[in-house]
């Protein structure tokens, strides 16, 4: 363990941290210090190298000041045909002045609020967790209350640049009530060239059959380094849906974790990864199956090029009292450059012996005879592949139920596989 | 229409086509015939623009143009297509949008404006008739859990779309039962006309008699050994290939 290197990265971040919530703070933090950033083999981060990526991408540890985020720069982050509410924050911090006020809906800065820090992203679960946990600056609490429908998507538009300190360290915290149904988009706009880490965690505490979707697009520049943990309780008859698109970054590091807590309950991790240059995205997934008659279903597909890096962890757990369970994986990906590598790892864990578990993963090429029988239709060779990489990919965009998310979506993925059709 | 001079081809080395001759002009039939391992289905792959063939010898000129210079999508571009022997399944991919982007850019090479979806729609109906195809097929993914006799259609089909001026079916007939057979030859001999010309490649003279040809060339050791009329593949229909082979490895 190399404590030095640890406490010399964030020591002025842990001592700058904000004076609230000191109990969880105390607590994540001497988890933190004991546990310090990942050692080069630690099995979690095995394919992901951030805490040498840390040290050399980053010269100043401390807390990213506030950008100045004026109205316009609002206007012209929003994409194309959305039509909701925004809600903003600059380098993890809540504007609320700048952000829409949505009926039905309880709103606060994180700092201020009675959110239950820590209750579901557990810091003892990882390093990042508990170094947020310890040093959050910044981010919200949202309640839904019970029996209530938002109607309309809620774009959660973070701004993100280095400013005289390079780590931003924002927590969400949502609050679905009973029978109540929001949907959510992240998305992150990176401001200037310099390098920053993003260092995130999002907990989420669904109700009894309620239905919540989590839609997230990374598309920040590749001088950004993020990881992010989300995590969710989902209650009985409750549905949760989370779709994930990287498209860009240097490294990106996405913890998503969701615990099953009551019957007949439903999680759904998707994800896409498209990335080229040197882009490294990592989707580490953990479903935890803890009682009968619940269903989990995980579909990743991946698409590198140059000399991208995606890595692949999808663990399930079905505890022993879990019987009738239902878990769903699948991650397939393509190479499309001798110099891609992708790191892919099934990992089931199953005590109940009444279940229904299925898994695969693929690695392979773009199928050379389906290129060839598109290009001898006629198809040019630059669309014959689009069309192939996008057949390939389009089976988790039609998990996206929010109309105008989803074209953004398709729109930047047709642009990046260099074809319309 | 398509002059084919003295084609030297090679897989991984292995030479496959040892100088093949020939000639089809516009309004013709041509079967090409002969015994497995022959170089049949390489030479429909040469002409269709497959990668993994190496020429390495003579030159092959389509409507006055150096065929072997140009992409696989600009030969079809241009005219040339290749019903394939093992259409490809593509899931994900409708074969209705897959059909209109291929149309679409044909036609752009050819300085014609695109077709609207109306449009799009209209002809295709009219061409699904054409092969007895059902529009249930053309709504699922290209070829996808398609049965082999509804590939060989589809194929037919793109043909129909495609309006080409030389067609290459590779061995179209295999595995097709005798209604299937019936139907894709009515197709082929429909869009026949004095403007095209039709290569056939096949192994049995079944096909034969729903596709008339106006010459027959026999195929073997990647050379065309011997060329005649459609009476020469009723010959082989009787003989085998056996007396050919003995004949060409005497001379030999």
């Amino acid at each position: 363990m190399s404590t030095l290197v640890k406490e010399d990265l964030f020591e002025n971040l842990l001592e700058s941290a904000p004076a609230n919530f000191t109990e969880a703070r105390q607590t994540a933090k001497n988890l933190y210090l004991k546990s310090g950033l990942p050692a080069p083999k630690e099995e979690e981060y095995k394919f992901t190298g951030i805490t040498k990526k840390l040290e050399k991408s980053l010269d100043n540890y401390n807390q990213a000041n506030q950008l100045s985020v004026e109205e316009n720069l609002i206007k012209e982050s929003v994409f194309q045909g959305f039509e909701g509410d925004v809600l903003v924050f600059s380098n993890g911090k809540f504007l609320q002045e700048m952000s829409s006020t949505i009926e039905g809906l309880e709103v606060s800065d994180i700092l201020s609020s009675s959110a239950e820090i820590g209750s579901i992203a557990k810091a003892e679960k990882d390093a990042f967790a508990a170094l947020n946990q310890a040093s959050f600056s910044g981010g919200i609490s949202i309640k839904v209350p019970k029996k209530t429908k938002i109607e309309k998507p809620i774009l959660l538009l973070s701004f993100n640049g280095a400013n005289d300190g390079q780590v931003i360290t924002p927590r969400f915290w949502i609050e679905v009530g009973d029978f109540s149904e929001v949907t959510f988009l992240d998305q992150s706009i990176s401001m200037g060239e310099e390098a920053y880490f993003v260092n995130k965690v999002v907990e989420i505490k669904g109700g009894l059959n309620s239905h919540i979707n989590y839609y997230r697009l990374q598309n920040e520049s590749n001088q950004a380094i993020e990881i992010s943990n989300i995590e969710t309780d989902i209650q009985s008859d409750a549905r949760f849906t989370s779709v994930n698109i990287s498209l860009s970054g240097d490294m990106v590091r996405n913890n998503l974790s969701l615990n099953l807590l009551g019957s007949n309950s439903e999680g759904n991790m998707y994800g896409i990864y498209l990335l080229n240059g040197k882009t490294h995205v990592d989707n580490h997934t953990n479903v935890d199956h803890t009682i009968p008659h619940a269903e989990s279903n995980e579909m990743y597909k991946g698409i590198f090029d140059a000399q991208s890096r995606g890595v692949f962890n999808g663990k399930i757990f079905v505890r022993q009292d879990a019987q009738k369970t239902n878990a769903f994986q699948q991650n397939n990906n393509v190479l499309l450059s001798d110099d891609a590598i992708v790191n892919t790892k099934p990992q089931l864990e199953i005590w109940a012996d009444d279940v229904k578990c299925s898994h695969g993963c693929t690695v392979g090429q773009l199928d050379e005879e389906a290129l060839f029988y598109l290009q001898a239709r006629g198809i040019g060779k630059v669309q014959a592949k689009g069309l192939l990489l996008y057949a390939f990919a389009g089976e988790v965009m039609e998990k996206i139920e929010e109309e105008s998310f989803k074209n953004h979506v398709v729109g930047l993925i047709q642009d990046r596989l260099g074809s319309k059709f | 229409m398509l002059t084919i001079k003295n084609l030297h081809a090679a897989v991984e080395g292995t030479p496959i086509l040892r100088g093949i001759n020939l000639e089809v002009k516009p309004g013709e039939v041509h079967a090409i015939m002969g015994p497995n391992g022959s170089g049949k289905s390489t030479l429909a792959s040469v002409l269709a623009g497959r990668e993994e063939y190496e020429v390495t010898e003579g030159e092959v000129i389509f409507k006055g143009k150096d065929l072997l210079d140009l992409a696989p999508e600009d030969r079809a571009r241009e005219g040339v297509f290749l019903a394939f022997q093992y259409p490809v399944e593509i899931p994900g991919v409708s074969s209705t949008n897959f059909l209109r982007t291929a149309l679409n850019q044909v036609r752009e090479y050819r300085g014609q404006e695109p077709l609207d979806a109306v449009k799009f729609l209209s002809l295709m109906k009219e061409k699904m008739k054409l092969v007895e195809i059902d529009q249930k097929l053309l709504s699922r993914s290209l070829n996808e859990g398609f049965s082999g006799g509804e590939k060989k259609r589809n194929e037919i089909f793109q043909m129909a779309m495609l309006e080409p001026t030389l067609s290459i079916l590779d061995e179209t007939d295999s595995g097709l039962d005798i209604d299937a057979l019936r139907i894709v030859s009515n197709g082929v001999n429909k869009l026949k006309s004095a403007d095209t010309a039709t290569i056939v490649v096949t192994h049995y003279q079944r096909l034969l008699e729903y596709i008339v040809p106006d010459y027959v060339h026999v195929l073997y050791k990647g050379q065309i050994v011997k060329s005649g009329t459609k009476d020469l593949a009723l010959e082989l229909e009787a003989k085998g290939y056996d007396w050919i082979k003995e004949e060409v490895d005497a001379a030999v």
